[in-house]
C-alpha cells in the first residue's frame, strides 16, 4: 500500500520533525510513503479570510500534486478538513470540480487513516509520562475526527492521558484571527493554558501544529514548563525499536519507493 | 463603523475584569445547563435535524404562512400591520398609541423593539415606557442596551444591580436575590396595573391559529398581555411556525438550548383580544410584522440565518463572546449569530468587520438547535467584505501574493529559502525577536519559532527517502476499504 504524504505548509516550513514522524509511523505500519514535491499550501488562510479566488489558486496546485496518488495522508486536522469538506464547496461549478471531489475523497488525517483505514488502534508503543490532549476545533468539528488520535494515545503503555477541562473550547488561534485580534486570541489561549496547568501534565499533545505553535508561544511568554508536541511525534518516539516490545516487531523493513 | 471601533470595543471589554467575570459566570451556567438538558434525550441530534427541517420548510414557504397568520389574527378580532422598515414599524406603533390615547406602556422582552429603537420614539411622544423583563428593566435603569439575546443584563454583577436599585429606591440595599427581586416586583407591579398598553415580542407566532407564543421566567409576558387594555406584539417576519403542534419541538429546542430548562416558568400562548364572556385580556390586539431587511436574506446563501430561534446557545458556547460579552459586537444581536445578522441587516459595507470577531471554531454551529452553519456564514460575510473591497488594500495584496506563490511550487520553495536567510538578523535562540506588522502583534504576547535550517522537503531529499524503518507486528488492513474510512 502506498500513501502520499500531504505534509502541510506549516509542518514543511516550521515543524519538519512532525512530517518525519508521520513518515516513520506509516512505514512502521508497513505502508510505502511518497512525497509529491509540487505540493504547497491547501489555501485555507485565504479561504477563511474571504479570498476564495486566491485560495482556489493554491488549491489547484494541491489537487494537481496529488492527482496520481491513491491515498493522501496529512498530519493536520485543519488542513485535511479544508481539503475534505471545503474543496467541494470551493470548486462547485469549477472546471476542476471532479478532481477536487476526488482529492477530498482520498485525503485523510493521519490518525483517521491509521485507525479507520488501516484498522490499527494499538501500535505496541511505550512511553512514560503524563500528557493531556488539545482537541483542535477543525479536527473535531471541521473534519469530524474526535476519537482516533486519543485511541492511539490511550494504547501507549506507560502514558497517562489526563482529560483537559473544557477541552472542546477553542484555543484562540483561528488563523489570521491570532494576528488581527491578537489580544482576544491571547485571552483565549490563557484560558486554555490555565486548564492545561490544572491537569499537571508534562506533555501537551495535539493534532494541529498551528494551534500548538500559538499555545507554545504563549506558554513560553508565561514561563510554563510543559512540553508541546504533535501526537505523532510522541507516537514515533514511543514506537522506536528500543521502546517497543521485541515481540511486536515483525520481520522486514519498509522504506520509500 | 470601522475596524478601529470594533477593536477598540474589544480591547475595552478585555480590560473590564468585572464584565468578563460576570459574562463567564453567566455563560458557564447557561452552557452547563444546556449540556445537562441535552443528555436527557438519546436523540437530540435527530431532534436538531427535525427542528432544522421545520424551520427550513417554514422559511421556504414564508409568504404562505404569513398570509395564513394574518388571516387568522384578523379572524380572531386582531389587527395586522406589515412594516418593511424599522421606521415604518415605529410609526405604526406610535399611531396605535396615539389612536388609543396611551400614556404609559408596559413592555415584555422584544429584541425587534431594540432593533428599531422603539422606546426612544415613544418617549418623544410623551409616553412612559417600562421594561418588565427583569434583565431589560435593569439595563433600562442603567441606560444601556442588551448584551445577550436571552440575558440582556448578564454583563452586570449583583453589586452593580444593587447600586441601580438603591438609587431608584433612595436607600441602601443588600445584594441578596430576595431583596433585589422584591424591589423589582414592587416597582413593576404598579406598572402592570396602570399601563394602558402592553408591548411584547414574539418567540413564535402560530400560523394555523393566529396565536403568539411567549416564553418568560418571570411571568411578565403573561401580565403584559392580560392586564393593559391594548396589546401590541412586534414580531420579526421569520418568527413563525406553521402548526401549534410544531411548538412542541421548537419550544423544547428553545428552552433547553437557552438555559437548559425543560420549559420556562411561563409559556404564554394568546390569540387576540378579549372575547365575549372572557374575564381578562385586552380590548384590542395589534400584530406588527417587521421585515427590516429580513426579506433581503431570503434566497441567498445566508437564508438559514433566518432559521434562528433566538436561544442564545451560540453566544454561551462562543469562546469570543465569553471573553468580551455582547456590547463589543456593536449592535443588538451579539455572538456568532450577531456577527452574521448585523452585517446582513445593516450592510456588509459598514458592518462586515464584525465577522472578524470569530476564530471560526465552529462551536456555534455544533450548539445551534436548528443547525445553522454559522462558521460558514462568517466566512461568507468575510468573502462579501473582500469582494466589495471593504478589506484593507494591504490584506488584499497579501492574499493575491499568497495565491500566486502557492500556485507556483518553485516560488514557494524559493520563499522558504529566502525566509531562512532573511530572518537571520531578527532571530535569537530559535525565536523571532522582531517581526514587521501585522506579525508584530503576535510577538507582543507569544513567541514565534524561527524557520529551521532544513524544512521537511529538504530532509526528505537528503535523508528520509533512504531511511528504512522496522515493521511493527500490528495487523493493518492494507487496501481493504473500510466503510468508516470513507465516511465523514
Amino acid at each position: 500500500m502506498r500513501v502520499s504524504l500531504f505534509v502541510t505548509c506549516i509542518v514543511d516550513t516550521l515543524y519538519p520533525q512532525v512530517g518525519v514522524s508521520a513518515v516513520r509511523l506509516l512505514r512502521r505500519l508497513g505502508v510505502d510513503v511518497d512525497f509529491p514535491s509540487e505540493q504547497t499550501c491547501c489555501g485555507q488562510p485565504a479561504y477563511n479570510s474571504g479570498y476564495a479566488a486566491d485560495a482556489r489558486r493554491a488549491a489547484q496546485r494541491l489537487i494537481q500534486a496529488f492527482r496520481d496518488s491513491q491515498w493522501v495522508v496529512g498530519p493536520s486536522g485543519s488542513c485535511v478538513a479544508m481539503v475534505r469538506h471545503l474543496y467541494p464547496k470551493l470548486f462547485q461549478g469549477h472546471p476542476m470540480e471532479r478532481e477536487a471531489l476526488e482529492l477530498a475523497e482520498k485525503t485523510y488525517e493521519l490518525s483517521q487513516f491509521i485507525v479507520d483505514v488501516l484498522g490499527v488502534t494499538d501500535m505496541g508503543a511505550t512511553f512514560d509520562g503524563v500528557a493531556t490532549y488539545h482537541t483542535s476545533c477543525h479536527m473535531t468539528r471541521g473534519l469530524g475526527v474526535k476519537e482516533a488520535p486519543l485511541t492511539l494515545l490511550r494504547n501507549v503503555r506507560g502514558l497517562r492521558l489526563v482529560d483537559l477541562p473544557f477541552a472542546e473550547d477553542c484555543c484562540g488561534f483561528g488563523g489570521t484571527f491570532a494576528v488581527k485580534m491578537a489580544s482576544l486570541s491571547t485571552a483565549m489561549a490563557d484560558d486554555k493554558l490555565d486548564n492545561v496547568a490544572k491537569t499537571q501534565a508534562q506533555y501537551l499533545l495535539g493534532g494541529d501544529m498551528a494551534c500548538l505553535m500559538h499555545l507554545k508561544g504563549r506558554m513560553e511568554k508565561r514561563g510554563m514548563p510543559v512540553n508541546v508536541m504533535h501526537w505523532a511525534e510522541l507516537l514515533e518516539l514511543a514506537t522506536r525499536p528500543d521502546r517497543v516490545d521485541a515481540r511486536t516487531l515483525a520481520d522486514g523493513e519498509v522504506s520509500a519507493s | 463603523m470601522s475596524k478601529g471601533a470594533l477593536l477598540e470595543r474589544i480591547e475595552g471589554a478585555l480590560a473590564n475584569d468585572r464584565l468578563r467575570e460576570a459574562v463567564k459566570r453567566a455563560t458557564n451556567n447557561f452552557r452547563s445547563g444546556k449540556a445537562r438538558a441535552v443528555l436527557e434525550y438519546d436523540d437530540w441530534e435527530a431532534m436538531r435535524e427535525r427542528a432544522r427541517a421545520v424551520r427550513a420548510h417554514t422559511i421556504a414557504h414564508l409568504d404562505y404562512y404569513l398570509a395564513q397568520l394574518a388571516a387568522k389574527v384578523r379572524e380572531n378580532g386582531g389587527y395586522v400591520h406589515f412594516a418593511s422598515t424599522g421606521e415604518q414599524a415605529v410609526e405604526i406603533v406610535r399611531k396605535i398609541a396615539r389612536h388609543y390615547g396611551v400614556k404609559s406602556v408596559a413592555k415584555s422582552k422584544s429584541m425587534v423593539s431594540e432593533e428599531i429603537h422603539l422606546n426612544d420614539a415613544l418617549k418623544e411622544d410623551g409616553i412612559e415606557v417600562y421594561e418588565t423583563d427583569l434583565g431589560e428593566y435593569i439595563i433600562q435603569l442603567a441606560g444601556e442596551t442588551p448584551s445577550h439575546i436571552i440575558g440582556p443584563a448578564l454583563h452586570k454583577t449583583r453589586e452593580e444591580i444593587a447600586e441601580l436599585f438603591a438609587q431608584l429606591e433612595g436607600r441602601t440595599l443588600s445584594t441578596d436575590t430576595p431583596t433585589l427581586t422584591a424591589v423589582a416586583r414592587r416597582q413593576l407591579r404598579n406598572v402592570f396595573l396602570t399601563a394602558d398598553m402592553g408591548i411584547t415580542g414574539c418567540n413564535f407566532a402560530v400560523a394555523e391559529t393566529g396565536s403568539v407564543t411567549l416564553v418568560t421566567n418571570e411571568g411578565n409576558g403573561r401580565m403584559v398581555t392580560a392586564l393593559p387594555r391594548i396589546v401590541v406584539t412586534l414580531m420579526g417576519m421569520e418568527r413563525i411556525v406553521p402548526r401549534l403542534e410544531d411548538l412542541d419541538l421548537l419550544l423544547t429546542m428553545l428552552t433547553r438550548s437557552a438555559t437548559g430548562q425543560r420549559a420556562t416558568s411561563y409559556t404564554t400562548i394568546f390569540s387576540g383580544p378579549r372575547r365575549d364572556g372572557e374575564k381578562d385580556g385586552p380590548e384590542a390586539f395589534h400584530l406588527v410584522i417587521v421585515d427590516n431587511q429580513r426579506s433581503t436574506i431570503l434566497g441567498t446563501e445566508f437564508e438559514e440565518a433566518l432559521h434562528c430561534i433566538r436561544c442564545g446557545a451560540c453566544l454561551n458556547i462562543c469562546p469570543v463572546y465569553r471573553q468580551i460579552g455582547g456590547h463589543a459586537y456593536g449592535w443588538v444581536y451579539s455572538g456568532p449569530i450577531g456577527a452574521v445578522l448585523t452585517p446582513l441587516y445593516r450592510g456588509v459595507e459598514e458592518w462586515g468587520e464584525v465577522a472578524l470577531a470569530s476564530s471560526l471554531c465552529g462551536a456555534c454551529w455544533e450548539a445551534c438547535p436548528v443547525k445553522i452553519p454559522l462558521h460558514d456564514m462568517l466566512i461568507g460575510i468575510r468573502r462579501e467584505s473582500a469582494e466589495r473591497r471593504r478589506t484593507h488594500p494591504f490584506e488584499r495584496w497579501i492574499f493575491r501574493g499568497f495565491g500566486w506563490m502557492m500556485h507556483r511550487p518553485g516560488l514557494y520553495r524559493a520563499a522558504q529559502r529566502a525566509g531562512r536567510w532573511l530572518q537571520r538578523p531578527f532571530v535569537r535562540d530559535g525565536r523571532f525577536r522582531w517581526a514587521p506588522a501585522p506579525l508584530s502583534s503576535w510577538l507582543k504576547t507569544r513567541t514565534l519559532p524561527a524557520l529551521p535550517s532544513k524544512g521537511f522537503r529538504d530532509l526528505w531529499q537528503s535523508e528520509l527517502t533512504k531511511q528504512r524503518e522496522p515493521r511493527l507486528a500490528v495487523k493493518a488492513a492494507f487496501g481493504e476499504q473500510r466503510e468508516e474510512g470513507r465516511g465523514a
